[in-house]
């Protein structure tokens, strides 16, 4: 199950950089980054699962006493709770510095910004 | 024309094959670990006695390492203050938006009306369960923010007041900080939750200060959701 999951999580990731390598539109491309974080989410997640344990809660189902051997790994659990916010708050900069851009040029589209190009 | 861009299709897809075999590889050899490593073992085993509280990821968070969620909420703040200020500079004058748009419907609005509460009610339980169940600071801060959005989906024309939001978000940062420098004093160290009793085991009012942490994390969260929302809302061509 993990595997799927996991290979659910890679499979987001390449699309995610597909769409935002291929898309000529600022928008899509900022949808693409946003899949690719939610794969690198999920795979994350999966890396920390193991099979037959229980969530890291400490309730009836997990006695203290057996929690090392009951629980899953609580760690990548918290480390995408912090991915997850961070990934938001990119998110929110690059609509934001999308709006700017389409405020100073009239479009979204990428091939209209030529200055950094070589 | 179009022959450049079936090259660029074929260059992406050749880098995304390439990472596509890394994935795969590591995919094929992944073999999940029978037993927890000595961090996580670490914090299974001690986490009931250190801190008192019963969702593990949640003491990891606040506790073990609050110092990182600390800053955390200081990347938040930064975001919010960066969108407020590169959207702030096409902010539409007073009272110039909204007028354009039409009127959102009866049902949105009623539906508004009659959600609204429900929504910041569960906001709240999310944040100050948070060392109990799945939940906490973070999630509940982001429901609150969702009620927000409804409100301002129901009547765009709708301000929030700017001097409210900013004051509860640095209120509620400044209480964060000051916690964890009272942990410094009177516990163990920097955001150590053992400031208060830890309290009976799976209650509601125990696991220290964690609770109290995660509802101004949840307030200070809500507060920076909503000034994005509301610079996102604000500009002329909204």
């Amino acid at each position: 199950m993990h595997l799927v999951a996991m290979a659910a999580g890679f499979a987001l990731i390449l699309m995610g950089l597909f769409a935002a390598l291929t898309h000529r539109n600022i928008l899509r491309m900022i949808v693409g980054f946003t899949l690719a974080n939610t794969g690198v989410h999920v795979v994350l997640v999966s890396v920390g699962y193991m099979p037959g344990r229980a969530a890291p809660i400490l309730d009836d189902a997990v006695p203290v006493a057996e929690a090392a051997a009951r629980i899953i790994d609580p760690v990548p659990q918290a480390l995408v709770l912090t991915a997850i916010v961070i990934g938001l708050g990119i998110t929110a900069l690059m609509l934001a510095y999308a709006y700017r851009l389409f405020r100073a040029r009239g479009s979204l589209d990428i091939a209209d910004y030529t200055e950094l190009k070589w | 024309m179009n022959t450049r861009f079936s090259i660029r299709h074929a260059a992406v897809l050749g880098l995304l094959a390439l990472l596509g075999l890394a994935f795969w590889t590591l995919l094929a050899g992944y073999t999940p670990d029978a037993e927890l490593n000595r961090t996580a073992a670490y914090y299974a085993e001690n986490t009931a006695r250190e801190t008192g509280a019963q969702n593990i990821v949640t003491a990891i968070i606040v506790t073990y390492r609050g110092l990182d969620t600390l800053g955390e909420v200081t990347v938040l703040f930064l975001t919010a203050a960066i969108v407020a200020l590169v959207l702030g500079q096409s902010k539409a004058p007073r009272g110039g938006t909204g007028s354009g748009f039409l009127p959102s419907g009866e049902l949105l609005t009623t539906g508004t009306r009659m959600l609204l509460p429900i929504i910041l009610l569960f906001g709240a339980y999310v944040a100050l369960n948070g060392h109990l169940t799945p939940g906490g600071g973070f999630q509940g801060g982001a429901i609150l923010a969702s009620g927000m959005l409804l409100m301002l989906l129901a009547d765009p024309a709708r301000r929030f007041g700017h001097r409210l939001i900013a004051r509860v978000e640095s209120v509620s940062g400044l209480a964060y900080v000051a916690i964890g420098v009272l942990g410094v004093a009177l516990a163990g160290g920097f955001l150590d939750n053992r400031i208060l009793p830890l309290g009976e085991f799976g209650a509601i009012l125990s696991a220290g200060a964690i609770p109290l942490i995660y509802a101004l994390v949840g307030l200070k969260v809500g507060a920076e959701f909503s000034s994005m929302l509301e610079s996102l809302e604000e500009t002329e061509d909204s």
